[in-house]
């Protein structure tokens, strides 16, 4: 069975036609985990007119291009999407088939896992391939459980394909290689339409340009010491002079202060900029959990116990209040140097 | 002996806890500090028949026991002593003398509304020459054939101000002393009735105390609440129940201010360790949590007695002065927990320790609970 | 005719409870409140308001243990209709694809229009059973919902996405998965409180449901735990105690060591 199953396989989620940033960082890890294995990369390409993205897909990593251009799969519906891949799956027997965990990769990976009879292991932040103890290749899945307190690392020892969903934002992506050649090859599938139920009615985009924090290289992120939007807009004015974002805890979120789409942690996002500054953050471990991977984290808060500190390369015990106007001052004019 | 709660109580105390943490808490300082009726909880509490919670089916109320709403006033006085005694007042004061003493008619005319919290209730006995003396009343009831008809002022008159329901003592025959006080069920809209100027306390700040003035009020006749002369034994068997309620009142923010005594001194350090771990802070803490327990006992027993309907005037009394003083002895070293913190309004302890003195107070000072027991005692 | 309406809730350990032992680096679970789970919760909450809007019998179903009687209490004292808990040795171990197996093959014995989920437990954090099971019964399924909507012929349904939100319309029975946010969840009344526990909460064994018995538990999860670990901790960094000036200086300092400014 080992032999049939074969190439590590990502799914490219699309939206409005553009390529999500999750399938590149699944392209970087696909790369790592074929290289052991000696597989191929795969990439899976569903939507109308999109054949042309296949390129980009092939110059960030992808060996191969599995293009499924059709109408029914301009936009994500669980169900076409669903049938399509199934059917690629049982042409091409991938061993591993990995989603970005979004809204649509947490929507669709599950329904193939149950059609596949087949594992499927959710939001994983570490993949590897390593011998087990009988020297044979296996899969490991590692995810965070019970809130973070708790890594599990997961394998799916006899049934194929092995899918994982993959938190945005881990995996790193690979250098562009522009000119890179693969294949690119497209996949027509025979759709079953007594089956489509659900009709897209309106897709709204969010009314605020939200610029997507996950992308941020410096994150000014305020909780509940922050108080209030007044607030926030001491930390706006620092992110602006740093050309950086504003993000939020979950407390400021639930209090109505900040929009989800700012929220870091576990139901939030995860980032891992190169400076997050925590301001009135006490840091409880569904936060840590979405920002520990920064590069460098600074915290100001006024509970010098507050176990943000654990996590903060800088700590200062102090008002958020006056620091971060003054540090704005003072940061507006070491740049004007 | 069972000392654990049963299912359904377990049940309760995990909706009245979250209730308590998530709608009540946070309205707790605002409610102390201006002054504030806590009117929308009252709404939301009436919502989920906390209101009528030891009122029967029949009469509109949730068919519960007067453990389960002690539980409630414990709950809620934890984090808001003023919403802890709104309940009391309504429940113990207004609702059971009716329950207690009242005709059907009375029953089915009232409770339903009290019980669903549509009304509030309140309970008027003191007077400015009648307090721990309460048989010493002044407001005369005369009858004036069809109707009574009431003259006199009481004074601090828990819920006054949002009452609907009053049930108010009155002289039907001076001649007669005790047994010539009445019982007398008014409504907010009768004709003569008043409510007075509101006073301005030291603690439990959102409930409104206020005067009551009957200025030739007009009672009707069917309102006479039990038997004629019968007021100053209703007065007394209501205030028996109260003091369960106040017990439990002091015994919820005595719990509180251990709470937030914890969580403090976890955090708090000095001398490069947190001051829980002195032996100080533990040994006293220790001592405190016992008296806080023992309250809890005795809390629990009274109530337990009046829903197995034992006699439970003297439970009722110990719990009242004992959790009383718990609640004055564990705010007071809270305060002093908390250092300067403490006597600062950024900390909770220090609402909680004006809060705590009127339970040694009201529905019977903490003298008059050694009266009640000691006559117990010595019958 | 009143809709019938299914919601699978899960018991969890509340996780934001849960400690780390310092020493020995397990998961310290005595003493951590057991929960219905907050989006299942907020799934009945919708269920709930079905029921107020237009009419219908709200039955949940939860795998557990004999303990999870207590909040298929708390789901009765809410307002639920009935309460079916799947408790068997044999359902012991399941992965996502074997506790989904289970709940529809329950399910399927059952009359229903709709299902309501939770997105997700706080305990796994998986959001995978609700699928899975939709794929074990042959519905569709509309995920990360906020709001939903009777019609004549199925539903018409919000969902949230990261960069938008989706109106969505469904034919027929589905099963739809919520979030908490969307639906803060009623607190149990009173009264509700003292008759649950004159209700019933039926308790099904294996045999009382549709499924094959190899395909349950550990026998029928693909996938398996090969470790579990505490998070390694990062080495806690300098914490300074300094006034305002001090501090902003030793932040810019440091963000220039660090290329950042």
């Amino acid at each position: 069975m080992e032999n049939e199953y074969k190439n590590v396989y990502i799914f490219a989620e699309q939206r409005g036609g553009v390529i999500q940033n999750v399938a590149y960082e699944l392209l970087g890890k696909a790369n790592d985990l074929a290289a052991v294995l000696g597989h191929k990369v795969v990439a899976l390409l569903l939507g109308e007119n999109i054949k042309d993205k296949a390129q980009d897909l092939v110059e960030m990593g992808a060996d191969e291009v599995i293009v499924v251009d059709r109408p029914e799969l301009k936009d994500y519906l669980t169900e076409q999407y669903t049938q399509a891949i199934y059917q690629i799956v049982q042409e091409r027997h991938p061993q591993i088939i990995l989603f970005g965990a979004t809204t649509i990769g947490r929507d669709l990976a599950p329904r193939l896992a149950c059609q596949l009879n087949s594992g499927l292991v959710a939001d994983c932040t570490k993949l590897t391939i390593e011998p087990d103890k009988d020297g044979k290749l296996e899969f490991y899945s590692t995810r965070p459980a019970f809130g973070g307190n708790l890594m599990a690392t997961i394998v799916c020892p006899t049934s194929r394909p092995q899918m994982s969903t993959v938190r945005p934002g881990v995996m790193q992506k690979r250098q562009r290689e522009a000119g890179r050649k693969g294949i690119i090859s497209s996949f027509e599938p025979k759709f079953d339409t007594s089956k489509f139920k659900v009709r897209i009615l309106e897709t709204k985009m969010n009314d605020k340009k939200v610029a997507d924090i996950s992308n941020a290289k410096i994150l000014i992120s305020g909780g509940r010491g922050v108080h209030d939007a007044e607030g926030f807009k001491k930390l706006q004015a620092l992110a602006d002079v740093m050309g950086g974002m504003v993000s939020s805890s979950r407390a400021m979120v639930d209090a109505g202060v900040m929009d989800h789409a700012y929220q870091v942690g576990q139901t939030g996002k995860t980032v891992r900029p190169n400076l997050y500054m925590a301001c009135g953050i006490s840091g409880a471990i569904q936060h840590l959990a979405g920002m520990e991977e920064s590069d460098f984290i600074v915290a100001i808060n006024k509970d010098k116990y507050a176990p943000i500190f654990s996590v903060a390369d800088l700590g200062i015990v102090g008002d958020l209040h006056k620091i971060v106007p003054m540090l704005t001052e003072r940061i507006k004019k070491e740049l004007a140097q | 002996m069972d000392f654990s709660y049963s299912k359904t109580e377990e049940l309760f105390l995990q909706m009245i806890r979250s209730f308590a943490e998530n709608e009540v808490k946070p309205l707790a300082a605002e409610v102390d500090e201006k002054e504030m009726f806590p009117e929308e909880t009252v709404r939301k509490m009436a919502k989920l028949g906390i209101m009528g919670i030891p009122v029967p089916k029949q009469y509109g109320g949730a068919g519960g026991t007067i453990q389960m709403y002690i539980m409630a006033v414990e709950e809620l006085s934890r984090v808001c002593a003023t919403t802890g005694v709104v309940l009391s007042a309504h429940t113990s004061l207004c609702m059971c003398p009716i329950l207690e003493h009242g005709t059907e008619e009375q029953k089915m005319k009232y409770l339903p509304k009290l019980a669903s919290g549509e009304w509030l209730g309140a309970f008027g006995l003191t007077e400015p020459n009648a307090g721990t003396d309460a048989a010493m009343q002044q407001t005369t009831a005369v009858d004036a054939g069809d109707k009574w008809i009431l003259n006199g002022t009481k004074i601090f008159i828990t819920n006054a101000a949002n009452a609907d329901v009053f049930i108010v003592m009155a002289m039907t025959d001076k001649s007669k002393g005790n047994k010539g006080i009445s019982a007398f069920i008014v409504e907010r809209g009768f004709k003569g009735f008043s409510v007075g100027k509101k006073e301005l306390k030291m603690g439990i700040r959102g409930s409104a105390t206020c005067e009551l003035i009957f200025e030739n009020c007009e009672v009707p006749k069917e309102n006479l609440l039990g038997e004629l002369g019968a007021g100053f034994k209703v007065a007394m068997k209501t205030l028996d129940g109260g003091r369960i309620g106040i017990a439990s009142q002091a015994l919820g923010i005595a719990q509180g201010a251990m709470d937030e005594t914890v969580k403090y001194t976890k955090e708090r350090k000095q001398f490069g360790r947190s001051i829980a771990q002195f032996q100080n802070t533990q040994f006293q803490m220790a001592d405190l949590k016992t008296r806080v327990e023992a309250a809890r006992l005795l809390v629990r027993s009274a109530a337990w007695k009046k829903d197995m309907g034992l006699p439970y005037s003297a439970d009722a009394a110990m719990a009242k002065l004992f959790a009383a003083e718990t609640a004055m002895a564990v705010t007071t070293k809270a305060v002093q927990f908390h250092g300067g913190y403490g006597y600062t309004r950024e900390y909770p302890v220090e609402r909680m320790m004006r809060d705590a003195k009127i339970t040694e107070i009201y529905e019977g000072t903490s003298e008059v609970q050694r009266m009640v027991i000691a006559a117990q005692l010595f019958k | 005719m009143t809709m019938n309406i299914i919601v699978c809730a899960k018991q969890v350990p509340d996780t934001t409870e849960i400690k780390i032992d310092p020493v020995k680096g397990t998961l310290i679970r005595d003493g951590v409140p057991s929960i219905m789970n907050p989006d299942d919760k907020g799934g009945l909450e919708l269920a709930l308001r079905f029921k107020e809007q237009y009419g219908a019998t709200v039955t949940v179903v939860s795998m557990g243990p004999p303990q999870a009687d207590k909040m298929l209490r708390e789901a009765l004292a809410m307002g639920a209709d009935r309460a079916i808990l799947l408790s068997d040795r044999r359902f012991a171990g399941a992965d996502t694809i074997a506790t989904s197996y289970a709940l529809a093959g329950c399910i399927k014995t059952l009359d229903y229009d709709l299902i309501i989920a939770g997105r997700q437990a706080i305990d796994g954090d998986t959001a995978q059973v609700a699928p899975e099971m939709a794929e074990h019964l042959g519905l569709p399924q509309v995920s990360y919902v906020i709001d939903a909507e009777k019609t004549a012929t199925g539903f018409i349904v919000k969902k949230e996405n990261e960069d938008s939100v989706q109106t969505l319309e469904v034919d027929g029975k589905c099963v739809l998965t919520v979030l908490a946010s969307a639906f803060k969840a009623r607190y149990m009344s009173v009264e509700g409180i003292i008759e649950a526990y004159n209700k019933e909460v039926e308790v099904w064994s294996a045999d009382r449901i549709d499924v094959e018995e190899e395909k349950l538990g550990l026998k029928g999860s693909p996938t398996k735990v090969f470790k579990s670990f505490p998070k390694a901790l990062k080495a806690p960094g300098e914490v300074h105690e300094v006034s305002e000036e001090e501090a902003v200086e030793l932040i810019v300092a440091r963000l220039k060591e660090k290329h950042i400014i």
